[in-house]
C-alpha cells in the first residue's frame, strides 16, 4: 500500500460504515459508531502526519489519472483541515454516544446521517476538483438538513427547511460557475485550471458564480441569516458540527479557490467587499450575541461573528506586499481555533440542557457550582473566541492584525478589535451567571461524565492551541500558495 | 538547567492550581499542604535565581510560536525585583487566604484557591516576560485568571464589580494589543533590553512612536489605576480580602506599573522618551493621581475603599519615579514597587482582620480599636508610618529618592507633589492610628472566640505582622547588599549605562 493511499480512509471509512448503520441493531450501533469515529479520526491524523513529514498527497482513485478519473490531493492546507475534521468529529462522536437515548430512534437516525456528514467533510477537504467540491459540498448539505430536523420541534423543522432552501440556491449559483469554466476551458482538475485560467469575463462570471453561492453556505453577513435558528435549534452534537465544520468547509472552498485557482486575477477590489462584508458579520454577528436570551441562539450570533474574521484574509492577503502571507496562516489558524472552540461551546451548552431542560441565559444561575468541569470547557471556548492567550484565536487575531497594519488598512485592525471587545461582552455574560450563588433547586438530571469529558478535552485543546502553532505552520506550509514567513525588518541591537 | 528555572518558577504555582481545582472542595488539609509547599517552593526557586542572577549566570527560555514571535522567559535584575516580591507575598498571603476562607466562611474555595494560584503563576510570568509578545500573553492571563477572585463572591455587588473590572482592563488589553503589534511592525522584534532599543527608529518614526507610546501607557494605565483610567479600583473593593491584598500589592495594578517601567526603559529606553518629549507628560499625570488619589482618600469613611484610593496615589510614585529623567530618581520608582507592595499589603491584611472579627469596616467605627487587636493595629500603625514617609521606614527611602532625583533633574515642582501628597497621606492615615490608640472604644468589642488568648486566629495574625517587620526591615537595612534599595540602584545604573 502506497502512502497516498493513506488519503481514501478518512472519505471511505465513514461513508461505508455510515451506510451499514442502517442495517444495525441493538448494542452494535454503538460499538460500530465508535469504531467508525476512532477509525477515521486516527485515518485523518495518519495523513496529516504523512503530509508534514513529506509532501503534498495525490491518490488517483482506481488508478485512473486526470482528466478523467477522480483525483484525491491532500496538500497542507487539506491536511490541516482534514485533522481539524478528525479531532472535531471523533469528540463530537464520542459525546454522541451517550448523548442519544441508547435505543431510540434518534440515536438510529443521527449516526449513518452524520457519518455521511463526515465522510462528505473529509471528502471535500482532499478534492483535487471543482466538480467533486460541488459533489461532496451537496453530501455535506444534504446530511446536515436531516440532522438538524432530528431535534423534531417545530422550529428546528422550520429551519431545517430554510436552510434546505438557501443551501440549495447556493449550490446551484456554484454549479453554474463550475459549468462556465469547463464551457470555457474543459478541465475540472484545481491544479490545470490554475494553469490555464486568463482574466476574462467568463471566468470573473465564474468566480462570482461560485464565491456567491458559497457565501451564502458559508452564513457570511448579510447572507448570515438563516444560520442562528438553525443551528441552534438543532440537537447539540450536531450544533457543533454545523458550526465547527461544515461553515468552515465553504470557507475552505473559496479559499481554494482564490489563493490556488484563481490568483492570476485581479482581485483587489472583490477583496476589499468581502472584507466589507466580513467587518459586517463580526460586528453585526457580535452585537445580536449580546442581545441573545438563550445560550445556543448566542453561540450561533457568534459564528456568524466569527466567520465575518476569516473572510478578511481576502484584503489583507496581498501578494504585493511582502510578508502579508501572515493573514493566510492567520485565518487558517483562526479557522482551526473557531471549529474547536465553538463545536466545545456548542456541546457544552448541550450538557447544560441536558442537566437543565433549558438554555435560558439569565436561569443558568450557579452553574459554576453544580457543574464546573463544563463551566470551564465553556470558559476555555470563550477565551479563544474572545481572543485572549494563549488560545489559538489568540495568535490568528495576532496574526490578521498584524497583516492589516503592514498592509496600511489600520480600520480592518480596528473592526479586529472591536469584535474582540464584543466578545468579551458575550462571553462573560454568560461567565457571570455562573459565577453567582446558585438557586436552592437542585439539578434535574446528573451530567453523563462521558459528555462532560469529552467537552472538557476539546476545550484544552481549544485554550492552548496556540502552543500548538509551530506544529500547524509546518503542515500549512506544505505547498503554500503564500510564503508564511513574516516581514521582519532588521533590528539594530546595541 | 539555565533555560528551565524562569519556567519552572511560574510553573509551581500553575501545577498547585491544577491539582487543587480537581480537590475536593472538603479536602482542607490537602489543599492547603498543596498550596504552601508551592509557595515556598516558588520562594526557594526565587532565591536560587536571585544568587544565579548575581554571579553573573544568563536564566533564558524561549519557545517559538511562529515565525518572529517567540515566548521568552527570562530573568534580568529588573524582573528580579518583581518576581521576588511576588513569590514572598504569595506565601505570606496564602497563608493568609487559608485563614480567612478555611477558618471561617468560605464557598467555592476550590475555585478560589485555584484561581488565586493561576493568578500568581501569570505575574511571576510577566515579572519574567523578556519580550512584548510575551508580556501581553500573561498580562492577558493575569486579567481573566483574576475575574472569578473578584466576582467570588457572587453577589449583585461583585458580579458588577466583576463586569466594571473587565470593562476596563480588557479595554486596556485591547489597547495594548493593537499598539504593540503595531510597534512590531515597525521594529520587528520587541524584546526588553536594557537601555530601550528603539533608538534606530526614533528619526524615522517620531510621530508614530509618540501614538503607540501613548496607547501602551494608556493600556497599562488601567491597571496601574492611573487617573482617569482607575474607576475599577475602589469598586473591586467588594472581593474577599485576600483578593484585595493580592490585587493591590502583588499581582494586577503592579503588573501595571510594571509594564511602565518596561516601556520606558526596556523598549523605549530613558534617552529615547526624552527624545520623543513624552516624560513631562507622564509626570504631569503620575502627579495629579498622587495628589488626587490622596485627596479623594481623604473622605472616604468605608476602610478598605480609604485604603483602594491611597493605592491609586501610592502607586504613581513609582511611575514617577519612571517620569523624571536621571538615576535618582530611577532608583526612588524601582523601590517604591517593593515598598508599596509589602506596606499595602499589610494594611489590606489588617483591614480584612478587622472585618473578620468585629465586622467593622468603616473608619469611624475604629475607636479603641487598638486595645481589642494590639498586635493587628501595631502592624497598621507601622505601615501607615512607613506610607506617610517618616524615616527610617520604607516609605521614606522611596520618596526621598524620589525627592532627590526631582532636584537633580532641576523639576523642583515634583518636591512640591511630594510634600503635597505627604501631607495628605498624613491626614488620611494619622487619624486611623489615633482613633485606635487613643480614643476610648464606643461600644464592647466581643471577645476572641473560642477562649483564645490571640486577639485572631493565628494564621490572620502573622502575616500582618511580618510584612510589617519587612517594612521596617527595609528601610533601615536598605544600606546592606541585596535590601530593595541596593537592588534598585543596581537596575538603575544598568538602565543608564553609568
Amino acid at each position: 500500500m502506497t502512502q497516498s493511499s493513506l488519503l481514501i480512509w478518512p472519505v471511505l471509512l465513514p461513508l461505508v460504515l455510515g451506510t451499514m448503520m442502517f442495517l444495525t441493531r441493538g448494542r452494535f450501533v454503538l460499538l460500530l459508531s465508535l469504531a467508525a469515529a476512532v477509525g477515521t479520526a486516527l485515518s485523518s491524523f495518519s495523513v496529516c502526519r504523512a503530509v508534514q513529514q513529506s509532501s503534498t498527497l495525490v491518490h488517483e482513485v482506481g488508478g485512473w489519472g486526470t482528466p478523467l478519473g477522480i483525483v484525491l490531493r491532500a496538500d497542507g492546507l487539506a491536511a490541516v483541515m482534514l485533522g481539524l475534521s478528525g479531532l472535531v468529529g471523533l469528540i463530537i462522536s464520542v459525546y454522541s454516544l451517550t448523548y442519544f437515548k441508547s435505543g431510540s430512534r434518534k440515536e438510529h437516525m443521527f449516526w449513518p446521517i452524520w457519518l455521511l456528514l463526515w465522510g462528505g467533510l473529509n471528502g471535500l477537504f482532499v478534492s483535487g476538483d471543482i466538480f467533486n467540491l460541488y459533489v461532496t459540498l451537496e453530501l455535506v448539505s444534504l446530511g446536515a438538513i436531516p440532522l438538524i430536523a432530528l431535534a423534531g420541534t417545530h422550529d428546528a423543522i422550520k429551519a431545517s427547511l430554510r436552510y434546505l432552501l438557501l443551501a440549495l440556491l447556493g449550490s446551484m449559483s456554484y454549479l453554474f460557475g463550475v459549468g462556465l469554466l469547463y464551457m470555457r476551458f474543459g478541465v475540472l482538475d484545481l491544479a490545470m485550471l490554475s494553469n490555464v485560467i486568463t482574466p476574462d469575463l467568463t471566468v470573473y462570471a465564474a468566480l462570482a458564480l461560485m464565491t456567491g453561492g458559497l457565501i451564502i453556505k458559508a452564513a457570511l453577513f448579510p447572507m448570515h441569516f438563516w444560520l442562528p435558528p438553525a443551528h441552534s435549534s438543532a440537537p447539540a452534537p450536531v450544533s457543533a458540527a454545523l458550526s465547527g465544520l461544515v461553515v468552515t468547509a465553504s470557507f475552505y472552498i473559496v479559499a481554494r479557490l482564490w489563493f490556488y485557482v484563481f490568483p492570476a486575477l485581479e482581485l483587489a477590489k472583490l477583496g476589499q467587499l468581502i472584507g466589507l462584508l466580513g467587518c459586517g458579520a463580526i460586528l453585526w454577528g457580535g452585537w445580536q450575541a449580546i442581545q441573545q436570551e438563550r445560550l445556543k441562539m448566542l453561540v450561533a450570533y457568534s459564528t456568524v461573528s466569527q466567520l465575518g474574521y476569516l473572510f478578511l484574509v481576502f484584503p489583507l492577503c496581498n501578494t504585493a506586499v511582502e510578508g502579508s502571507g501572515i493573514a493566510w496562516s492567520g485565518s487558517i489558524l483562526f479557522a482551526v481555533s473557531h471549529a474547536i472552540a465553538k463545536a466545545c461551546a456548542f456541546l457544552a451548552a448541550g450538557v447544560f440542557i441536558k442537566v437543565y431542560g433549558h438554555d435560558s441565559i439569565s436561569e443558568l444561575r450557579g452553574a459554576g457550582r453544580q457543574l464546573p468541569m463544563v463551566t470551564f470547557a465553556f470558559a476555555f471556548a470563550g477565551v479563544n473566541l474572545m481572543g485572549l492567550p494563549p488560545s489559538g484565536g489568540f495568535v490568528g487575531k495576532w496574526m490578521l492584525l498584524k497583516a492589516a497594519f503592514l498592509t496600511g488598512q489600520w480600520w480592518y485592525g480596528v473592526v479586529i478589535v472591536c469584535g474582540g471587545l464584543l466578545a468579551f461582552c458575550y462571553i462573560f455574560r454568560v461567565l457571570e451567571q455562573f459565577m453567582t450563588a446558585p438557586d436552592a433547586s437542585a439539578p434535574m438530571e446528573k451530567a453523563p461524565a462521558v459528555m462532560t469529558y469529552s467537552v472538557l478535552v476539546l476545550a484544552v485543546v481549544a485554550v492552548s492551541l496556540g502552543f500548538y502553532t509551530p506544529v500547524l505552520l509546518s503542515i500549512l506550509g506544505v505547498d503554500s500558495p503564500v510564503s508564511l514567513v513574516s516581514f521582519a525588518p532588521e533590528v539594530l541591537l546595541p | 538547567m539555565n533555560a528551565w528555572l524562569p519556567v519552572l518558577i511560574p510553573a509551581t504555582s500553575l501545577i498547585a492550581a491544577l491539582i487543587i481545582f480537581f480537590l475536593d472542595e472538603e479536602n482542607r488539609r490537602l489543599r492547603t499542604f498543596v498550596n504552601l509547599t508551592t509557595a515556598s517552593l516558588k520562594v526557594l526557586l526565587v532565591v536560587f535565581l536571585f544568587v544565579g542572577v548575581s554571579r553573573g549566570e544568563d536564566y533564558r527560555f524561549t519557545l517559538s510560536l511562529f515565525f518572529g514571535f517567540d515566548i521568552v522567559l527570562h530573568a534580568d535584575a529588573l524582573s528580579l525585583l518583581f518576581v521576588s516580591l511576588s513569590a514572598l507575598l504569595w506565601l505570606v498571603t496564602t497563608i493568609y487566604a487559608i485563614g480567612y476562607l478555611d477558618v471561617s466562611h468560605g464557598h467555592d474555595r476550590s475555585r478560589f484557591f485555584g484561581f488565586f494560584s493561576l493568578c500568581v503563576s501569570a505575574t511571576t510570568a510577566i515579572a519574567l516576560a523578556g519580550n512584548l509578545f510575551t508580556f501581553l500573553f500573561f498580562y492577558e492571563l493575569l486579567t481573566i485568571t483574576t475575574y472569578p477572585l473578584v466576582a467570588h463572591r457572587g453577589g449583585p455587588d461583585a458580579i458588577k464589580a466583576g463586569r466594571v473590572y473587565l470593562l476596563y482592563t480588557l479595554g486596556g488589553g485591547a489597547l495594548l494589543l493593537v499598539a504593540i503589534v503595531w510597534l512590531k511592525s515597525i521594529v520587528g522584534a520587541a524584546e526588553f533590553v536594557t537601555g530601550g532599543m528603539l533608538i534606530p527608529f526614533v528619526a524615522s518614526h517620531q510621530t508614530e512612536l509618540t501614538i503607540i507610546f501613548t496607547m501602551l501607557i494608556i493600556g497599562f494605565g488601567v491597571k496601574a489605576a492611573l487617573v482617569p483610567l482607575h474607576g475599577w479600583l475602589p469598586v473591586a473593593m467588594v472581593a474577599p480580602a485576600p483578593v484585595s491584598a493580592l490585587l493591590h500589592a502583588v499581582a494586577v495594578v503592579k503588573a501595571g506599573a510594571f509594564g511602565i517601567m518596561r516601556t520606558v526603559y526596556d523598549v523605549y529606553g530613558a534617552g529615547v522618551c526624552t527624545e520623543l518629549g513624552v516624560r513631562p507628560w507622564l509626570a504631569a499625570v503620575a502627579a495629579f493621581t498622587i495628589i488626587y488619589g490622596s485627596v479623594r482618600a481623604l473622605r472616604q469613611d468605608d476602610f478598605k475603599r480609604r485604603l483602594a484610593y491611597s493605592t491609586v496615589s501610592q502607586v504613581s510614585y513609582i511611575i514617577l519615579g519612571a517620569a523624571i529623567i536621571g538615576p535618582v530618581a530611577t532608583i526612588g520608582g524601582l523601590v517604591h514597587i517593593f515598598h508599596q507592595g509589602i506596606m499595602k499589603i499589610t494594611m489590606f491584611f489588617v483591614a480584612g482582620n478587622l472585618a473578620e472579627e468585629l465586622h467593622i469596616k468603616k473608619v469611624s467605627q475604629m475607636n479603641g480599636i487598638g486595645r481589642r487587636m494590639p498586635i493587628t493595629m501595631a502592624s497598621f500603625t507601622i505601615a501607615a508610618c512607613a506610607m506617610i514617609g517618616i524615616p527610617p521606614m520604607a516609605g521614606f527611602i522611596s520618596k526621598w529618592n524620589l525627592g532627590l532625583g526631582a532636584i537633580v533633574a532641576e523639576q523642583e515642582w515634583v518636591v512640591a507633589v511630594l510634600l503635597g501628597s505627604t501631607m495628605l497621606n498624613a491626614a488620611y492615615f494619622l487619624p486611623i492610628v489615633y482613633r485606635a490608640w487613643f480614643k476610648e472604644p464606643d461600644v464592647e468589642f466581643d471577645p476572641p472566640q473560642n477562649g483564645r488568648s490571640l486577639e485572631i486566629h493565628p494564621y490572620l495574625l502573622i502575616p500582618p505582622l511580618f510584612t510589617a517587620l519587612c517594612v521596617l526591615a527595609a528601610g533601615i537595612f536598605a544600606g546592606m547588599p541585596f535590601s530593595p534599595l541596593e537592588w534598585a540602584k543596581l537596575i538603575a545604573l544598568r538602565e543608564y549605562g553609568l
